[in-house]
C-alpha cells in the first residue's frame, strides 16, 4: 500500500453526547454489542492494506489508549509501521494542546516526515462504515487529484452539521462549505480525505504558522479553488455516532437490521476489536430475549426486547428491558423496567428500579458506574 | 610472575578456586574472562565437585568446565525456568467417534466457543507457567491453527511461550512416532533441557478443569518429592474406571493400580504430574532402553515407586471432567447450562482464554425462543433453542427446534428442523424439516461401545438433506444425499459415513 493513515480522534464532539463522552472520547464509544467506534476505521485501514496508522487523541485520551494499547488485534503489532498513538506533549520548543485538526497533524509532523509512502488517508475516528480505501486511492491517482474528499448524498439528515460539496460533472469540487445554514446540495463530506504526503506537509507548513489550525476550514475551504479537489461518492452505510445521542442510539439499533449485520458482522473482511474471551451468553429458564443483539458473557433471567446488550450484562428474573442499549458489565436487578434508555458501562440497578426514557430520540441516559 | 608461580605450585587449590569463581562469574553473567579461564583450566588437574542439582559428584576439568552443559556449572547466561509444562496433545480420542475424525481430541470444541486445550493452556498462564511444549501427532492441523504462536493465552513470549513439538527425524534414515506418553517426552528431552527447568509439569489435553499448578508445585517442593501426581477423590464404586493411587497417611504413594477390580482407595489420577526434572530425565533414559512405548502410568510411575523414590498424591478439589467419551463429553457440556453451574466460566478470576479473533454479536429474532442454553457470538437465532449449547456463528432458521443438543461453529439448522439430543460438528448443514434424534434407543451397529446413549452425532462439514427422519445413536459423516436414506429414513443405530 502506498499510503499511511491518520485517524483524528481528539475531539469531544462539543459535548453533544452528554454524559456518554464525559469520560471517553467519541471514538471510544461502545457500539453494536462488542465494538468501539474506532474499530471500524482501524479495521478499514488494516483491511485496505495500510500498515502504518497514526491515531491523534486529546480529549479523554486514556479511554482510547486502553483500547489500543495492544495493536495486534487490528494486525498493527508490527516491526514495520504499526499503530502510533499521539497525544499532546510538552517540549522545550512548544507546549500546546492540539488547537485544531491541522495543528494536531502539524505537531506530529515527524510521523509524516519519516514515512516514505506517497499518500496519506485522513479519517475521523467515530464513524461507523466499511470502506476499501484502496479504491479511493486508485481514483485519486487516476484523476490526478490534489485532494480527494469522500462524500455521500444525504436526504433527511440535518445537513447543517456537515461540510457540503458543490461538484461539477467530473466530481471536481467547485465549492466547499463547512456547516452551512442553507446547504446548496446534499453532497455531504464524510471527513475522509486522500492527499499526497508531500502536499500535506507543504500545506501544513503554510497554514499552521499563520495561526490557522483547522483542516477543513483552513485547508479544504481555503484552497478549494486553487487545488484540484475531487469528490468520491460512497453509497454504503455510514453514520458518525459522535453527532449526538439520538444518532448514537439509532446507529446501535441499526445492528438489529439483517443487512447491517451482514455488512459488518457476517461478511468478510471482518471488523476486528479487542477480544475479551467471554464465555457464550447464557439464557436461563426465565429468559425471553427477542429482536436483540447480545454480547458474550451475558446472563439472562428476564425479558429483553428490541435492544442492544453488550458483554457481561446480567439481567435478573422479572426484569424487562425494552428498546434500550445496555453496555458492558451492567446489572439489572429483579423486576426492573428499562425502556428507551442507554445504560452506560457498569451501571447497577437494584431490584425494582425503573429507568424509562421518552423515546428513541430522547432516551434516558444513565452515567457510567451509577448505582441506583 | 609470582602469580603464575603460585598457580604452578598450587594447581589443585587453583583448580577448586577457579570452579567456584567460575560459578560466581556465571551467576553474574560476566563472560569477559571465560576464554582466559579456559586456557588456564586446560592445564589443571581434574576436580570433583558436588553438583546440587543432580545430587551427585561431577568431574570438572578444562573443556568439561567450559564447554560442557552450562547448567551444571550453575551458570545462568541461559534460560532458567523453574517449571515448564509439557502438554500431551497427540491422541486421537477414538471414543469420541466422528468428532475426532479430522481433529485431535484437544481441538474438539467445548462449551460453545472454547476448545478442550484452552483449559490446560489457560491454567498454565494463570498459574504463572509461561513455557509450554505442546506435543502433537494425530491430525495436528486444526490444533496448530488454534494455538498459533500462543497470542490468545499471552503465550507469545520472547523468553518461553508456546512451542509445538511434532514427531521428527532424529538421526538415521527415518524418524519415529511418539510411541507412548513418556516416550513422547523422552524424544523431546532436548527441548526441556534448552529451558533448563527445575521441574516439569506433564499435562494432557483431555480434561475440563481449572487448577492452580503453582499450588501443586508448592506441595511438591515442600515434600522434596521426585514426582507429585494430582488426584481426585471419586466415588468408590467408580474407582475401578481410573488409575488409583494407594497412599500412606501423609499422601505418599506406595502403590499405583491401573483400573483395579477391587480398588483400595478412591484417589484417582488426573493425568497431571509434576516431576523434578533430574529424576524424570534419569527415569526416561533408563526406561526408554527397555520400553520403546514408554508410558507414564504403565512404566515410569511404577518404576519410580519400585526404586523407592518419593511420590506424593496432591488432592485436587473442584470440577474436573474427562471428556473422553460421547456421553461424558455431552454431559460435561450440559453441566454448564444449569442455573448455578458447578463449573463457572463467568467469573473474572481464572479466566479461560481461547482463539477467536472475530467475536461479533449474536442476534435473536422477534420470533425466537431461547431458554436454558449457551449461545456463542455471531449466532443468528430465528427458531427455538432449549437446553443446548451453540458454538460461534450457528444459524437456527425459522421454525427449527433444537433440544438438549450441542451444535458447533458455523452449522446451519434448516427451517422447521427438529434436532433432539444430537451433537452436530462444525460447518454442517441440517436440511429443512429434518427430524433427528427420535425413535428407539438401539446402540450403533458399527461402534456400539461408542454410540449407545441415544445421542446421534453428525461429523464435521456434513450435510443432511431436507425432510429426512433420523433416529437415535446414528452417525452421519460427509455430504449425504437423499438416496442415502431409504424411504427418507435412517433408523436408530445406523450409520452413513461418506469419506471426503
Amino acid at each position: 500500500m502506498k499510503a499511511i493513515g491518520i485517524i483524528l480522534a481528539g475531539g469531544n464532539n462539543e459535548g453533544r453526547l452528554g454524559v456518554l463522552t464525559d469520560h471517553r472520547a467519541a471514538a471510544a464509544l461502545p457500539i453494536g454489542s462488542c465494538y468501539r467506534a474506532i474499530d471500524f476505521t482501524l479495521s478499514n485501514m488494516s483491511n485496505s492494506g495500510i500498515g502504518k496508522v497514526a491515531v491523534l487523541t486529546q480529549y479523554n485520551a486514556r479511554s482510547l489508549r486502553d483500547h489500543l494499547i495492544s495493536s495486534k488485534w487490528w494486525d498493527f503489532g508490527r516491526k514495520q509501521g504499526g499503530l502510533f498513538v499521539f497525544t499532546p506533549f510538552t517540549s522545550n520548543t512548544e507546549s500546546n494542546w492540539f488547537r485544531g485538526t491541522a495543528d494536531s497533524i502539524y505537531q506530529n509532523m515527524s510521523f509524516l516526515m519519516r514515512s516514505n509512502e506517497e499518500y496519506v488517508i485522513i479519517t475521523s475516528g467515530d464513524s461507523i462504515y466499511k470502506m476499501d480505501y484502496r479504491q479511493i486511492l486508485e481514483r485519486h491517482i487516476e484523476k490526478g487529484a490534489d485532494i480527494t474528499v469522500v462524500y455521500q448524498r444525504m436526504d433527511g439528515k440535518d445537513l447543517s452539521k456537515f461540510g457540503i460539496l458543490q461538484l461539477d460533472g467530473q466530481e471536481r469540487v467547485l465549492d466547499f462549505e463547512e456547516k452551512p445554514e442553507r446547504p446548496q446540495t446534499n453532497a455531504a463530506s464524510l471527513g475522509i480525505y486522500v492527499i499526497s504526503r508531500k502536499l500535506l506537509i507543504n500545506l501544513l507548513n503554510q497554514v499552521v504558522p499563520e495561526g490557522r489550525y483547522g483542516l477543513v476550514k483552513d485547508i479544504l475551504v481555503r484552497f478549494c479553488r486553487t487545488l484540484k479537489i475531487y469528490g468520491y461518492e460512497f453509497n454504503g452505510y455510514w453514520n458518525a455516532i459522535g453527532a449526538g445521542t439520538a444518532t448514537y442510539f439509532a446507529t446501535n439499533m441499526d445492528f438489529l437490521r439483517k443487512d447491517i449485520r451482514d455488512t459488518f458482522v457476517n461478511e468478510y473482511p471482518y471488523i476486528a476489536t479487542k477480544p475479551k474471551d467471554e464465555p457464550p451468553a447464557k439464557y436461563n429458564a426465565g429468559a425471553e430475549v427477542t429482536d436483540s443483539i447480545v454480547g458474550s458473557g451475558t446472563i439472562f433471567n428476564g425479558k429483553v426486547e428490541h435492544s442492544v446488550i453488550f458483554r457481561r450484562v446480567h439481567v435478573e428474573e422479572g426484569a424487562v428491558v425494552r428498546n434500550s442499549i445496555v453496555m458492558e458489565g451492567c446489572y439489572i436487578g429483579r423486576g426492573c423496567v428499562v425502556e428507551n434508555a442507554i445504560l452506560d458501562k457498569e451501571v447497577h440497578l437494584s431490584d425494582g428500579q425503573r429507568v424509562i426514557g421518552v423515546s428513541s430520540v430522547e432516551p434516558a441516559v444513565i452515567k457510567k458506574e451509577t448505582k441506583l | 610472575m609470582g602469580f603464575l608461580y603460585f598457580i604452578q605450585k598450587n594447581r589443585k587449590l587453583t583448580s577448586v578456586f577457579l570452579v567456584f569463581f567460575w560459578r560466581y562469574l556465571g551467576k553474574t553473567g560476566s563472560v569477559i574472562f571465560l576464554d582466559w579461564f579456559r586456557r588456564i583450566a586446560l592445564h589443571l588437574p581434574k576436580v570433583v565437585v558436588y553438583n546440587k542439582k543432580y545430587k551427585k559428584d561431577v568431574e570438572l576439568q578444562g573443556e568439561a568446565l567450559m564447554g560442557q552443559s552450562l547448567q551444571e556449572m550453575g551458570c545462568s547466561n541461559m534460560r532458567e525456568k523453574e517449571m515448564i509444562a509439557m502438554l500431551l496433545a497427540g491422541g486421537q480420542g477414538s471414543r469420541l467417534g466422528v468428532l475426532t475424525r479430522k481433529v485431535a481430541k484437544p481441538a474438539v470444541p467445548y462449551g460453545g466457543r472454547f476448545r478442550i486445550i484452552d483449559f490446560p493452556l489457560s491454567n498454565c498462564i494463570n498459574s504463572g507457567v509461561d513455557t509450554v511444549g505442546v506435543l502433537t501427532q494425530y491430525r495436528p492441523l486444526r490444533l496448530n491453527q488454534h494455538i498459533g504462536i500462543g497470542i490468545p493465552w499471552d503465550l507469545d513470549k520472547k523468553n518461553g511461550g508456546v512451542t509445538i513439538l511434532a514427531p521428527q527425524v532424529r538421526g538415521g534414515d527415518s524418524g519415529e512416532w511418539f510411541m507412548g506418553t513418556a516416550n513422547a517426552i523422552y524424544q523431546n528431552i532436548d527441548f526441556i533441557d534448552s529451558n533448563n527447568p527445575e521441574y516439569v509439569l506433564i499435562l494432557s489435553g483431555d480434561h475440563i478443569y481449572k487448577m492452580d499448578y503453582s499450588k501443586m508445585l508448592q506441595f511438591h517442593k515442600e515434600r522434596a518429592a521426585a514426582a507429585t501426581i494430582a488426584v481426585l477423590e471419586v466415588p468408590m464404586e467408580e474407582a475401578h474406571r481410573f488409575g488409583i493411587m494407594n497412599t500412606a497417611e501423609d499422601d505418599r504413594i506406595y502403590e499405583f493400580e491401573e483400573k483395579p477390580e477391587n480398588p483400595k482407595s478412591n484417589l484417582a489420577s488426573m493425568g497431571i504430574y509434576i516431576f523434578t526434572w533430574a529424576r524424570l530425565r534419569e527415569a526416561l533414559l533408563e526406561d526408554n532402553a527397555i520400553h520403546p512405548d514408554s508410558d507414564f502410568g504403565k512404566h515410569i510411575i511404577p518404576k519410580m515407586l519400585e526404586e523407592g523414590q518419593a511420590l506424593y498424591a496432591y488432592r485436587f478439589r473442584g470440577y474436573w471432567k474427562d471428556v473422553g467419551t460421547i456421553e461424558s463429553y455431552w454431559e460435561s457440556n450440559m453441566d454448564l447450562i444449569r442455573a448455578l453451574p458447578e463449573f463457572n466460566l463467568y467469573e473474572d478470576f481464572w479466566k479461560i482464554y481461547t482463539n477467536s479473533d472475530h467475536q461479533p454479536p449474536q442476534y435473536t429474532a422477534p420470533e425466537a425462543k431461547v431458554k436454558e442454553s449457551l449461545v456463542s457470538d455471531g449466532c443468528e437465532i430465528y427458531g427455538e433453542v432449549y437446553r443446548s449449547i451453540l458454538g460461534p456463528g450457528v444459524i437456527v432458521k425459522k421454525g427449527a427446534v433444537v433440544l438438549d443438543s450441542i451444535i458447533m461453529e458455523g452449522t446451519v439448522i434448516g427451517e422447521g428442523a427438529v434436532v433432539d439430543r444430537c451433537i452436530v460438528d462444525e460447518k454442517s448443514v441440517i436440511g429443512n424439516r429434518v427430524n433427528m434424534g427420535g425413535g428407539e434407543n438401539i446402540p450403533n451397529e458399527i461402534k456400539p461401545n461408542v454410540y449407545h446413549t441415544g445421542i446421534t452425532v453428525v461429523g464435521i462439514q456434513s450435510t443432511v438433506p431436507d425432510h429426512v427422519v433420523i433416529g437415535k445413536n446414528c452417525v452421519i459423516y460427509g455430504k449425504t444425499i437423499p438416496e442415502d436414506y431409504p424411504a427418507g429414513r435412517l433408523e436408530s443405530g445406523k450409520a452413513i459415513v461418506r469419506e471426503v
